[in-house]
């Protein structure tokens, strides 16, 4: 059914395969703390960053790999923005 | 390592760029390994949803025909779509000629679409197999990490452990070219310089998404749709495929950044909005994604994409463009691929290499198309295309439609069209000079 769908119900859609091993995009949470705007909450297509109680929430598994947040980052919060070790991450069926 | 094991050339990445330039170099004899992070050929490659076939033909004649008849291409786009959307109203514009069925240049006996809509990944497993057929040594599931160089050359590429030799290495990785940027070739990639694309696949019976877009069983539409993005720069688009619809929206990051909502809920609101949702309706969602794509046009473009031993090609260099009613990324990508092979089939080496490559890319007129659309990103640049003017088209569609008292004169409601969009006359002025530039 088409409806208002959240981010969350739509990577559920999608092929992952997760690298339980490594993760591809690493967060300085004491960066990430002083970051006032905090704009990769806005920008990620996938909606993964997410603020709770005041501190950045992320997972890198449902990560489309655009590479969005490395380009709006402020504060120097992500300190590794990697595409997924080789076979790893999103698996596009139709792209 | 030793000399037998060097190859002719190495490619990285297996989007239509790198596919393109494998495919020629393998075609004519030589030792191509193409280096794909994705486990398989097509996993992450990602468009909005239609190629220009042009530059497929010109890799090999029949070859875009020969790619449809397989199932490796969508629908012939038939039909073209300008769509307006202010909050609750929309407005379309369709545009259907033989013409587009008819390429520029194409022998006018012969039926040749201009475009087709395109899923990326099984367009990309197409081509992959095809170049595996020509001989490529595709090598799925290796991600590159790093560049070997030798003095000033480059040499070979590492994967973890692993390290390949060759005379050449063609770095055809994408938009966010991390290969190119690690050879010191500075990436245009910034959140200026980019959109950020989402895009949803809503799969419909075929006969329904024919009634609904108004196309027959061979045809297809393609839509752009201005005054879906909040306001923010950017804007949508739709393509009828075989049996899904691609429903897509880009946004400028850097803009994005500096509001409050969150891009995912704004797309939300375009899938739902009620000139899109009548469209979609009843269908199933069976893909969810993102990704950036360069919107800078000619401004984006490397002007030294090589060094000894390496060249860029595709998007890495910077090539598409986008004049908001045409976005061509796949075909520039087939053509500089092209244009790397060829260069390379010259037996041109080192800076002499590279040099020739950049000839070929003058040569097969890439270069120029973009520069005839260098001016674009100034026109689409102003704010008001995103907001102001789509809601200035469409209010005055409503006042054209509406029947009141009749107190007020269809000019003066036309000027309030006008007025309530918040344009200036100057601003619209000014507007117009930037789009007559442009063009
Ligand atoms: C939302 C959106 C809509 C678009 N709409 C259109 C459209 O309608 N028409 C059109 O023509 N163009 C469109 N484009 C642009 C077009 O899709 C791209 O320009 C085109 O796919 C670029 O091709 P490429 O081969 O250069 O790069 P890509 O297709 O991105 O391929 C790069 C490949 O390199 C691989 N790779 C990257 N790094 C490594 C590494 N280190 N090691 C190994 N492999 C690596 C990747 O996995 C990928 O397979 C759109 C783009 C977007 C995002
Ligand atoms: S790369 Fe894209 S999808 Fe992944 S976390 Fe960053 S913004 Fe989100
Ligand atoms: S923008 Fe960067 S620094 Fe700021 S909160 Fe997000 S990840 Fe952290």
């Amino acid at each position: 059914m088409i409806k208002k769908t959240d981010t969350t119900e739509l990577l559920g859609l999608n092929k992952f395969q997760v690298d339980e091993e490594e993760a591809h995009i690493v967060l300085d949470k004491a960066a990430c703390a002083k970051c006032t705007k905090k704009p990769c909450l806005v920008v990620c297509p996938a909606g993964l960053y997410t603020e709770k109680n005041g501190e950045i929430v992320f997972d890198y598994a449902g990560c489309l790999e655009c590479g969005t947040c490395r380009l709006v980052c402020e504060y120097g919060g992500i300190t590794k923005w990697e595409y997924p070790r080789g076979t790893f991450g999103i698996a596009f069926r139709l792209g | 390592m030793s000399a037998e094991e060097k190859f002719d050339a190495i490619v990285i990445g297996a989007g239509p760029a790198g596919l393109a330039c494998a495919y020629a170099l393998a075609r004519e004899g030589k030792e191509v390994v193409l280096l794909e992070r994705g486990s398989s050929a097509g996993e992450k490659n990602y468009t909005g949803g239609r190629m220009y076939s042009h530059a497929l033909d010109a890799l090999e004649p029949g070859l875009c025909e020969e790619a449809a008849a397989q199932g490796a291409l969508e629908r012939r786009v038939t039909h073209e779509q300008i769509m307006c959307l202010s909050e609750n109203s929309g407005m379309t514009i369709d545009y259907t000629d033989g013409g587009l069925l008819h390429r520029a240049g194409s022998d006018p006996a012969v039926e040749v679409p201009q475009s087709w809509t395109v899923l990326h990944s099984k367009f990309n497993a197409w081509f992959a197999s095809k170049a595996e057929e020509a001989g490529v040594a595709l090598a799925p599931g290796v991600r590159v990490d790093s560049l070997i160089e030798e003095g000033d050359k480059i040499v070979g590429v590492r994967a973890g452990e692993d390290e390949l030799y060759a005379d050449v290495v063609v770095a055809a990785d994408g938009v966010n070219s991390f290969i190119a940027a690690s050879a010191g070739l500075a990436p245009a990639v910034n959140a200026h310089s980019v959109g950020v694309g989402i895009k949803e696949v809503i799969e419909l019976p075929e006969s329904v998404i024919e009634d609904r877009f108004q196309i027959d069983k061979d045809g297809g539409a393609a839509r752009v749709v201005l005054g879906c993005t909040a306001g923010i720069p950017g804007g949508g688009a739709i393509y009828t495929n075989r049996n899904t619809i691609s429903l897509a929206c880009v946004f400028n990051p850097a803009h994005a950044a500096e509001q409050k909502r969150r891009l995912p809920d704004i797309f939300q609101e375009f899938k739902m909005h009620p000139a899109i949702y009548p469209l979609i309706k009843g269908g199933t969602t069976v893909e969810y994604g993102g990704h950036l794509v360069m919107e800078n046009g000619w401004r984006n473009v490397m002007r030294t994409p090589y060094r000894d031993g390496l060249l860029v090609a595709g998007e890495a260099a910077g090539y598409v463009i986008n004049t908001g009613v045409i976005i061509r990324g796949i075909d520039l990508a087939i053509l500089s691929g092209t244009a790397a092979a060829q260069a390379i089939l010259t037996g041109a080496q080192g800076k002499a290499l590279g040099q020739e490559y950049v000839r070929r890319l003058e040569l097969c007129k890439l270069n120029d198309a973009m520069r005839a659309a260098q001016n674009w990103p100034d026109f689409m640049a102003s704010p008001r295309l995103f907001s102001a003017y789509p809601d200035m088209g469409v209010d005055m569609l409503r006042q054209l439609f509406t029947v009141d008292d009749g107190a007020a004169s269809l000019k003066k409601r036309l000027i309030g069209s006008v007025k309530r969009s918040g344009a200036g006359i100057m601003d619209m002025v000014r507007d117009a000079w930037r789009a007559y530039k442009a063009l």
